[in-house]
């Protein structure tokens, strides 16, 4: 397991431990004290280190290369996941993946960005950064899930939609608006949940949900912190300070009322066991659904609508 | 030719003996191609001028001879002789390279439907020849003598894997599927059928488009088809598509791009206008995948690629999907 910076010391030390083990069945020697003094070291350094959490360590783990994505995910959380391509009209993007499964037997339609898992993958996925079309695939399930009296789930996990010459030509913008706008309207429980990282509009074009909720160590924002800290003080290298000023992880989130939940994680992140992961997003999943499919259409449309109304903050005089 | 040939001389490009031709092609160094700008687009020139044409090829008597009648089968894509019983029970897939042959409305329904399930819907229907088009009626009869159908479309209710739905099978061996009114009609009545019972509807196509003895009449079963299934989608109806080998002209720009879900099979040749008609108005060559199935799906025009031998477990489990969730426990 490759270790971040700020949780090195932990990744260090289990290894150290494991030699230990390993060292002592191989020559026969009893070393269980010395095993139990640093298995005590460690219990303590996790605490430590977890408990304390900076937002630039959770943008790490957002972007650890092997945290799980939506397609990682799905197989943990649905049955029969039959997965659906193409908008129809120009392409099939494969920064984003949909498709129409069960949860616990309910019929629903599945869609989330999806990233690369090596360098091919990646290049085939774009890096989990759609272009139009991926965000017309995922109008067009919708629409179609809207049609069969569906729930929608959603994931979030993207750096942010394409800034590309091909992707500003086929109509980035509209693309994403459109979704906002039809999102309001879409007359069957809405599920968002936001798995690493919630880039901007590339984002938010997946979340007009009537449930927003996120991964502890996930974030959503308006822009990558980097980009926030070349923008405003010409220095991206000062992108940790930016992540600390922009309240862009799940905790800050929920304070400002942006999200409804916050899916706890495994401890040091999602990526040391997925199936633990998944179980805790099913739970959530699952009672966000019971209360979501006794409402009706109307109220379903006016609560997403309210949630959103009320977000933003102003003085007025 | 001999000019090309100077022109590689000197301009450097190596040497070129006749009859090495093809490996002189293969094997010339990729990188010599984009650094020598001025020769690149000569060679280049010479291939897309030599590169055979891939229309579709008359086999030539002898060839069909080789096969005795019945017992043996040769695939068309890999040429492998089999017996025809077992490309049978395969549901026509080629057992050597998984070419998928073409398969007539019977044969679909059989590989499709359970067992004594399948009634058919309008079977009598024909056509009147409208327009008094010469020499329609005379082939009219013909298909129907040699195909034992009435029209170039089946449609009727059955089941998959115990689940009801209408059905409708286009038969590429009667006028080549093509739809005039009668097509049209049996079609609409069975959209009909499928939103007066509540059933899924699924639709195989296999056709060249509308049928031209029949003018504007066959023209417009384009729309009636297409009103017929806004009707159907709105009241909710569940509308699968099937494309197969070949769906093209106006029935791949009506009912066979309309589904809330189209698959096709794999290979399939989907497209509106012809590879011919094209190439020669565009003065291109199209690339070798040009109007698959899997170009279409790259292009996001289709749901999904479905092989023959999937086909039914797929389309009971997409039915399936849209039928339950009313009585859960929680």
């Amino acid at each position: 397991m490759v270790g971040l910076d700020f949780d090195k010391p932990i990744i260090e030390l289990k290894d150290k431990i494991k030699e230990l083990n390993e060292f002592s069945i191989k020559a026969n020697v009893d070393l269980s004290a010395e095993i139990e003094k640093l298995e005590n070291r460690l219990a303590k350094l996790e605490k430590e280190i977890y408990d304390n959490m900076k937002p630039w360590d959770r943008v790490q783990i957002a972007r650890h290369p092997n945290r799980p994505t939506t397609l990682d995910y799905i197989p943990y959380l649905f049955a029969d996941f039959f997965e659906v391509h193409g908008d129809r009209t120009f392409g099939d993007d494969e920064a984003i993946v949909g498709g129409i499964a069960k949860f616990k037997g309910l019929p629903v339609t599945v869609i989330g960005h999806q990233r690369g898992k090596d360098t091919k993958e990646n290049i085939r996925r774009n890096f989990g950064m759609p272009h139009p079309e991926g965000y017309r695939k995922a109008l067009r399930l919708m629409k179609q899930a809207d049609k069969f009296k569906r729930p929608i789930i959603c994931f979030i996990d993207t750096k942010g939609a394409y800034p590309g010459k091909a992707a500003e030509e086929r109509g980035q913008s509209e693309a994403i608006a459109k979704n906002l706008f039809e999102m309001a309207a879409l007359k069957v429980p809405v599920i968002c949940i936001v798995i690493g990282e919630g880039g901007s509009g590339g984002a938010l074009a997946l979340g007009v949900g009537n449930y927003i909720h996120m991964l502890e160590n996930s974030t959503f924002s308006v822009i990558s912190p980097e980009g926030a800290a070349s923008i405003l003080w010409k220095d991206a290298n000062q992108a940790k300070q930016a992540a600390e000023k922009m309240k862009i992880t799940a905790p800050d989130l929920k304070e400002l009322g942006i999200i409804d939940e916050i899916i706890p994680e495994v401890k040091g992140g999602a990526h040391h066991n997925v199936q633990e992961q998944a179980e805790a997003i099913e739970e959530i999943l699952f009672q966000s659904l019971k209360t979501l499919r006794n409402k009706s259409e109307q109220e379903l449309i006016e609560e997403r609508y309210r949630k959103f109304k009320n977000m933003g903050a102003y003085l007025n005089v | 030719m001999s000019i090309i040939l100077n022109t590689l001389q000197s301009s450097g490009a190596l040497y070129r003996s006749s009859g090495e031709k093809d490996s002189f092609i293969n094997t010339f160094p990729n990188k010599l191609i984009v650094k020598n700008g001025e020769a690149s687009t000569l060679i280049k020139d010479i291939f897309s001028k030599t590169k055979k044409k891939k229309y579709a090829t008359i086999p030539s008597e002898t060839a069909k001879a080789e096969v005795p009648e019945g017992v043996m089968t040769k695939c068309t894509n890999c040429k492998k002789i089999m017996y025809t019983r077992e490309l049978q029970k395969n549901l026509k897939v080629c057992l050597n390279c998984g070419y998928h042959l073409p398969m007539n409305s019977k044969e679909r329904l059989a590989s499709l439907i359970d067992e004594n399930t399948f009634q058919e819907l309008n079977q009598e229907m024909k056509t009147g020849n409208p327009l008094q088009f010469p020499g329609y009626e005379e082939k009219i009869i013909g298909d129907q003598q040699k195909t034992k159908l009435n029209e170039a479309v089946v449609t009727g209710t059955g089941n998959i894997n115990g689940l009801k739905v209408v059905i409708a099978v286009m038969d590429s061996t009667f006028r080549m599927g093509s739809m005039g009114s009668v097509v049209g009609e049996k079609i609409t009545l069975a959209i009909e059928k499928a939103d007066e019972l509540s059933l899924p509807f699924i639709i195989f196509t296999a056709s060249g488009g509308a049928r031209m003895q029949e003018g504007v009449l066959s023209l417009m079963q384009m729309a009636k088809t297409s009103i017929a299934l806004k009707k159907f989608s709105d009241n909710g109806g569940l509308y699968i598509t099937v494309m197969t080998h070949p769906t093209t002209g106006g029935v791949s720009a009506s009912f066979a791009s309309l589904g809330d879900y189209n698959f096709a099979e794999p290979g399939a040749l989907i497209g509106f206008a012809g590879r011919r008609i094209i190439e020669q108005t565009i003065g291109e060559d199209l690339p070798e995948d040009f109007q698959t199935a899997e170009f279409l799906l790259k292009h996001g025009q289709l749901d999904a690629v479905i092989p023959r031998l999937e086909m039914k477990e797929k389309l009971h489990m997409i039915v399936e999907m849209h039928q339950s969730g009313g009585d859960l426990e929680w």
